[in-house]
This record gives structure tokens, sequence and C-alpha cells, in this order.
């Protein structure tokens, strides 16, 4: 608390009700809090009741006793559904597709931070152009390449296109944090006679990792949530490399499928990107802040 | 299983070697080149892998989509603008436009309204990054996932029945309901429902942006209207926001395209039936529903084209940035 809080605190009623730990400052933000909150929980708390609650009462019911707990809906969504099948899935095609593009989009970031050359201004500029271009506007022509290429329906397909529709942040979000690093550092560098790799891996790599960290919780966490790509390369071609996503979306079309049934198939999806939340929202919050084209 | 397993620990392996040994293998190549001329060449081989992707898997791929527009859905015959004619004279693609710009408005409006009404309010308590945290949850999971927490928050029973979903259980209480949240078409009230669940998802990420917008605000300038005796609303009014103007547009053009992109949501709540598709769907729908090549790339370069002046916004707004670096 620094003094001039204590001054604010101290004229209180003249203040009114939108003064610091005001009254209605706390009513408000707990009541959005709560609103944010249930749907989430209530479907949470549903996924672990057993189907013939869930279809006659509400998900508040549970929260008293008499408590009737079960697993029964995760292990169903595993043993039936290809819910673990599609997990394993999801893991193949985000983690490469969150490593490659921060490879390339550094070695990019680089070269336009740290190396003069013709042009680089307008090629950067293209790179921010690119970081709105709608993702249908590439679908069918890639499409096209990845069939002549005979790799629709693979892993490698969905590696690639993540890949380049995640570079142009990934280029932006780089150049932006590796072009604020200490000229001097590379300049001496230099005189000591680095070459421009050691410089990269000695020096600008290590200083960038906040925002290689950022990057990469992005990145996994788009790749990991999208829809579109998988159902666009994977779907039609290849039913077994399916992620959670596409997978979930088909259960919720296919009929007599419980919605306590979906709630455990979503939860499952959700466990990763919500550990990856907790444990890093930090870094998170970072790439959000700075990938913004700030005001 | 095993197969995939191996491919990708490979993959996982492999492919950063590989470019780790790209950029060291271009060392050894500039070595052949007279000195004077490797600062010139260096860049380019840097810049290569990442200007291949960019190249193959957005800028080739934008042209052939315009190409494409232009011809019938085999892509053999030149047709002129007869997909564009088709896309604004159907009243399905029409509708799906529509929809298109409610959910532009009200997407935008909400999540900024919100998003900056949570960011004051955070900033006036304690529990600051625990209610932060709460709003923020929703933009770490999936849309699919997000649709299936909300069809439970819609779930509809017919009436006389126990209303498990939560949205018609509340207003059951007072008397109301139940309504089939989803399946009104009225007012559009069924599309409202699915901006609402996006909104939900991205509140957040508005909030985090206008919160980091709000912390970078010099306290002097609010202190000195608090001693001449500002109530905190005017200070709010008459410092804060006009400081937040530049954000809240920032936070307002990303809305714009996130409206505009809208699939998943839709794909997976209500499959774009009863009015609710929006132009991402109808073109997956022109894709493989109807194999209309042509049509789905028209309605790919409308969307482009809608998209093209906040491209140059942003643009416009990274030269300033620049200019201040």
């Amino acid at each position: 608390m620094t003094a001039g809080s204590a001054a604010i605190d101290q004229a209180g009623p003249k203040q009114g009700w939108f003064a610091r730990n005001h009254i209605g400052i706390h009513t408000a933000l707990i009541i959005l809090m709560i609103i944010w909150a249930i749907p989430t929980l209530g479907l949470f708390i549903n996924s672990f009741r057993p189907s013939t609650e869930a279809f006659g009462t509400g998900w508040w019911t549970a929260i008293f006793p008499p408590y009737q707990f079960t697993f029964d809906n995760y292990l169903h969504v595993l043993n039936q559904s290809n819910v673990g099948n599609a997990f394993l899935n999801s893991l193949f095609i985000s983690i490469p597709a969150t490593v490659i593009p921060i490879f390339v989009a550094a070695f990019a970031a680089y070269a336009f931070s740290w190396m003069e050359f013709p042009g680089r201004n307008i090629l950067f500029v293209v790179v921010v152009g690119l970081l709105v271009v709608p993702l249908q506007a590439t679908l069918i022509p890639v499409l096209g390449l990845f069939a002549s290429w005979g790799i629709a329906g693979s892993f490698l397909a969905v590696w690639l296109a993540h890949t380049a529709y995640g570079l142009p942040f990934a280029v932006y979000l780089l150049r932006n944090f590796m072009g604020s690093l200490p000229r001097e550092v590379f300049e001496s560098a230099a005189i000591d006679g680095a070459s421009p790799v050691t410089a990269f891996f000695r020096l600008a790599l290590p200083m960038s990792v906040p925002a290689i960290a950022a990057l990469a919780i992005f990145q996994f966490l788009f790749v990991w949530n999208d829809l579109l790509v998988s159902l666009i390369y994977l779907a039609v071609f290849n039913p077994d490399n399916l992620p959670m996503t596409v997978v979930i979306a088909g259960l919720i079309s296919s009929t007599g499928q419980g919605l306590e049934f979906l709630g455990a198939a979503a939860f499952i999806s959700m466990a990763l990107p919500l550990i990856v939340f907790f444990g890093l929202q930090r870094y998170f919050v970072r790439g959000i802040v700075g990938g913004a084209v700030k005001g | 299983m095993t197969d995939k397993l191996i491919t990708a620990a490979i993959v996982v392996v492999g492919v950063p070697g590989v470019l780790i040994g790209y950029i060291w293998a271009t060392e050894q190549v500039l070595r052949i080149l007279p000195e004077r001329r490797r600062p010139g060449v260096r860049p380019w081989l840097w810049m290569a892998p990442a200007l291949a992707f960019l190249a193959i898997f957005l800028v080739y791929p934008m042209i052939g989509t315009a190409i494409h527009s232009l011809q019938d859905n085999a892509g053999k015959v030149f047709v002129g603008l007869d997909n564009y004619s088709w896309f604004f004279g159907s009243a399905d693609a029409l509708s799906s436009l529509k929809n298109n710009v409610l959910w532009l408005i009200f997407l935008t409006v909400f999540v900024v309204g919100f998003g900056l009404l949570v960011a004051v309010l955070v900033d006036r308590v304690r529990y600051e990054s625990f209610a932060k945290s709460v709003i923020f949850i929703p933009l770490a999971v999936s849309m699919v996932a997000a649709g299936v927490i909300w069809l439970y928050m819609y779930q509809y029973k017919p009436p006389g029945t126990v209303q498990t979903g939560t949205l018609n259980a509340a207003i059951g209480v007072f008397g109301a309901g139940p309504i089939p949240w989803l399946q009104v078409q009225d007012f559009s009230v069924n599309t409202f429902m699915l901006i609402i669940v996006m909104a939900w998802m991205w509140t957040g990420f508005a909030m985090v942006i206008i919160s980091a917008a709000l912390k970078g605000i010099n306290p002097e300038l609010m202190e000195a209207a608090r001693m001449d005796g500002a109530t905190e609303w005017q200070v709010f009014r008459g410092i804060i926001f006009p400081l937040l103007v530049p954000t809240l547009v920032v936070v307002s053009t990303t809305m714009i395209i996130t409206a505009l992109k809208a699939f998943d949501i839709v794909y997976a709540m209500t499959g774009g039936n009863l009015n609710t598709n929006v132009i991402a769907n109808q073109m997956y729908a022109e894709m493989f529903k109807f194999g209309q090549y042509g049509r789905a790339s028209a309605i790919a370069v409308v969307l482009l084209v809608a998209i093209i002046p906040i491209m140059f916004f942003n643009i416009g707004r990274f030269r300033q940035q620049e200019a201040v670096r």
C-alpha cells in the first residue's frame, strides 16, 4: 500500500461507489466471477455424476448430500469413443507443431533484428500484414498441395500448416523482443570475433527465453485447441489421426450421447491446456500483451 | 500407435537438429564467398525457411484462392464473377453475412465492454490476480470444449419436466421458461446465444490487455486529480478512459477479426442450422458438403476483403510504433 492509496482510503465517503475497496466494487466483481465460473463448474460437476442422476436433476443438486460421484463417464468415453486415441493424436500434432515454428521464427526474427539488408522494413511490414490473414483464404490451394504431395490426412500436413499459420505471430513477437535486447551485447560479441551463429545461440536465444516461453504456450494452445485445420487437412482423409477437438465435435452431433459423457470428454481435452495455463499464466499473459499491436 | 510415437519423437528431436544444422551449414557456405559479400547474403539464408513457409502456405494460396474464385468448381473454366453473384444472390449466404455482422458488432461491444469493466474493477481490489484468473480461464480451452460447456448451460427439456440446464432452471425459479435457447430464431436469439459463448471466452483477453494499459498510466495524473477533489468516477471519465482509448481500439480490431472468422462455436453447437450460419461455416459446407470449390473460394475472398482494412490499420499502427522506437 502506497501513501497515495492511503490518502484515497481516508477520503472514502466522498469518492463514492467507484472507490478502491468499496462494497459496490466487491459485489459487482464477485457477481461477474460467479457468472464466469458457473458454466465450467456446472459441467465439471455433472461429468462426475451417474447418468441416471444427471438425466433427472441439475448439477447443483449434487453439491448437497447424499454424494453420488463416479468416474464412469470418463471411463466410458475413454473406452468407447476413441477419446483416448484422440488425446494422443492431439499430443502428436501439437508438440512438433509448437517446436518447429519456434526455431524457424527465431532465425528470421534474429535476421530482422540484428542484420542489415535492403527491403528489411518492407518485408517485416508484410509479416505484420499476414498476421490477420484468415486461414480460410488458404485452405483450398494448400489442400491441393497436400493432395499432390500425397500427405493429405497425415500428421506431416498439419505440422506444416500449423507452422506456417503460426509463423507471422511468432516472427512478430520474437523480433519485437530480440530487437529490444541491448545493442552493445551483440557489438562486443562481434568485436570479440563471435560469428552470427555463435551470437545467436549463445546470446540472442538464451536472452529471449521469456518471449520464447510465451510463444511456446501460445502456439501450443492454439494448435491443441484448433478445430478447422484438422477438420480440413485430416478429417476427410484419415479418421485415425483426429485430435480431441474434431472427435468431440463429432460426438456432439452424433445422437445418444448424454451431456455428462460429452462433459467428461471435454474435460479430458481441457486438462492439458489448464495445466499449461495455471503453471505458466505469467508467460501466457506476456504473450498476449506483447503480441497486440500496442496502442 | 507406437509408430506414431516414434515418428513424433524423431520429429521433435530431429527437426530442431536439422534446422540448427541448416544455420550452421549456411555459415560454412558463406565462407566460400568473399568477405564483403557475406553480410548481404547471410540474412536471406537465415530467413529462407520462414519465407518459404509463408510463401508456400500463405501467400501462394491466397493468390490461388482469388484465382479459383473466378473459376467453376472443377477449377477449369473461367466464369468471371459468377461465384460472387451467386454469393450475393443466395438467401443462405446473405443470412450468414447478416449473422457475421451481428457477431462483429455484439461480440466486439460485449468483449471490450466487459473487458474494460473487469480490468477497472480488479484494479481496485486486493484479490486482483485471483479474479483475473477466473475471468481468463475460458480463453485457455478450445471452442469445442466451450461449446460443450454451454450446451449444458442452454440445455432444454419440455415444460413440466425438471430443467437440468442451468439457464432454464435459473429462469424457472422466477416462473419463466423453459426456452429452447439455441432454437429460437426470432430476433436471432440463437445467434446471440452463440455470441455469448465466444464473449465469455474472449473477455479475459480484453481484460488482460486493458489491465496492462491501465497499469501503464502515470499514477501521479490520477493522484493530482484526486487531490483537486475529483471523485473516482470523474477520474475514470476524465483521465483513465481517454488514455485507454487506443488500447480499446486495438482490442476491438482483434475482436472484429475473431468475429469475421468465427467457425468452431457454430460448427460445434448448432452446425449452422436454424439460421445461425456464418460465412466461415458456409465456406466449409460449400467445400466439403457440396464440392463447390469455386464458390467456397469466393466466400474466402469476401472474408479476406472484409479483413483487409484492419490489415492496413495494423500496418499503420506498427509504422507509428517503429517511428517512436
